[in-house]
């Protein structure tokens, strides 16, 4: 446990001493939320009506595009290889590998997303809704798509790669993620998409070290 | 399946059966084209329409059965390292995915004259659309590195896990679809099908599925080649 938590907190001092990555992220997270009303319209219920979908779309864009470093930096400098060969279970490292990633991308997104909702008009019960979807959700798009980084570690075009691997397999949260939303506004079924939400997480959590370690294994041999 | 592990004697195999298996899916195809497009009466509410679905219903049986074989020899890659599951899979994804197209495809020409529209944003549809995307994924996983082997095993662990995610994401795109449009036009919850219509449907089936597997044993042994060939090359340089 205690490799989880110096693996853990090596990645989160390394973001903290580069906190431009993550402020890119989010800028992008802002910029292609703002594209969506310059493209559609300035109609207010029209905004109200696609918000969910696209701050889940956005949020989602965004995670991805943080992921195709997770793997690779360690990949280039050998750390990887210390932790193939350490004596502690390369799951738990993976796993405090994508809990760095979720407390740097999916966390601020989770908080930042309710700011942009307003701009979209959406009611406070939605806003809240917004906050507590991303926060159940994001875990499981840095689990997948922390796989899809691990499959494609040495790939060529290893970024839209990922992207092709990782948004299939998305589906599942984003399809719950934005129906709690609009479940939030209409007043019914919140809590029974939120705790799919949860469920669809805790399967990830379950599921995806294994494939992950797998995965990272074979690109080391 | 170990029988078959070593290339050289599959090969010896495929010279044996390749010939008859052709012949049979000639067979077969032609029956079952003739049964379909010329002996099966009209659909009394399709018309001639129906006759699409003598296609198209066996190619999504197919295409979802070629997935779960992939997943079937990503697994005897990573447990067993079966030599040459890898290759089958090489082989055998683009042939699902070229099958997951078809049923598409087919399916866009018969919705525009019975439903008045190309693409509905039918359940059913969509995870058709969602497991032709996986296939996309595993075909450019495989191909993407400059060792082979290496993008093999990459797309054997792809295989496993959307395997495993695949009732996941049929479940959630059939509640997002009732979410969104309750009530569903597109349900062909018509009587049990009449044997005029069942008897070319598994004639087709069964002759689309002695293509699927021909096709897979044709490319199987063009990737033993071109394996051969890169090892050749590699040694000569």
């Amino acid at each position: 446990m205690t490799g989880f938590a110096a693996l853990l907190a090596r990645d989160l001092r390394l973001v903290l001493r580069r906190p431009g990555d993550v402020a890119v992220v989010l800028a992008f997270f802002v910029v292609a939320t703002t594209l969506f009303p310059l493209g559609i319209g300035p109609e207010t219920n029209l905004l109200q009506r696609i918000a969910a979908g696209v701050l889940w779309c956005a949020a989602l864009f965004a995670a991805l595009l943080s992921l195709e470093r997770l793997f690779a930096s360690d990949h280039e400098d050998g750390a990887l290889d210390l932790l193939l060969l350490a004596p502690w279970p390369l799951e738990l490292a993976v796993l405090a590998k994508c809990l760095a990633h979720w407390i740097v991308t999916g966390l601020p997104l989770a908080l930042l997303a309710p700011l942009l909702g307003v701009a979209f008009g959406l009611a406070p019960e939605s806003l809240a809704a917004v906050a507590a979807t991303l926060l159940v959700g994001t875990p499981t798009l840095s689990l997948i798509g922390g796989l899809a980084a691990a499959l494609t570690l040495g790939a060529r075009k290893s970024g839209a790669l990922l992207a092709l691997l990782a948004l299939p397999l998305c589906v599942p949260t984003l399809i719950f993620g934005a129906g709690a939303i609009e479940a939030a506004a209409t007043g019914d079924g919140f809590l029974v998409h939120l705790a799919i939400l949860g469920a669809l997480a805790l399967v990830a959590l379950a599921t995806t070290p294994w494939a992950m370690a797998a995965a990272l294994r074979q690109a080391g041999e | 399946m170990h029988f078959l592990a070593n290339p050289a004697r599959f090969r010896r195999f495929g010279r044996r059966v390749l010939p008859g298996l052709a012949l049979a899916t000639a067979l077969a195809l032609g029956v079952g084209l003739w049964l379909a497009l010329v002996v099966s009466p009209p659909d009394y509410q399709q018309g001639e329409t129906v006759r699409i679905m003598f296609v198209h219903v066996p190619a999504a049986w197919i295409a979802m059965a070629g997935y779960a074989l992939l997943a079937a020899l990503g697994a005897s890659l990573l447990v067993w390292r079966h030599p040459l599951a890898a290759l089958v899979a090489r082989a055998a994804a683009p042939v699902g995915a070229t099958f997951c197209a078809i049923c598409l495809l087919t399916g866009a020409l018969w919705g525009r004259p019975m439903w008045g529209t190309y693409w509905v944003w039918d359940a059913r549809l969509t995870s058709m659309l969602l497991l032709f995307f996986l296939y996309l994924g595993h075909i450019a996983l495989s191909r993407a590195y400059d060792d082979p082997e290496r993008g093999d095993r990459a797309a054997a662990i792809l295989g496993l896990v959307g395997v495993v995610n695949l009732p996941i994401i049929k479940f959630s795109v059939d509640w997002w679809n009732t979410l969104h449009q309750p009530a569903s036009v597109l349900k062909l919850s018509g009587p049990a099908i009449h044997p005029a219509i069942l008897t070319p449907l598994l004639w087709m089936a069964g002759a689309l599925t002695l293509l699927y597997v021909l096709l897979v044993m044709l490319r199987t042994e063009t990737e033993i080649d071109r394996r051969r060939l890169e090892r050749l090359g590699d040694e000569g340089a």
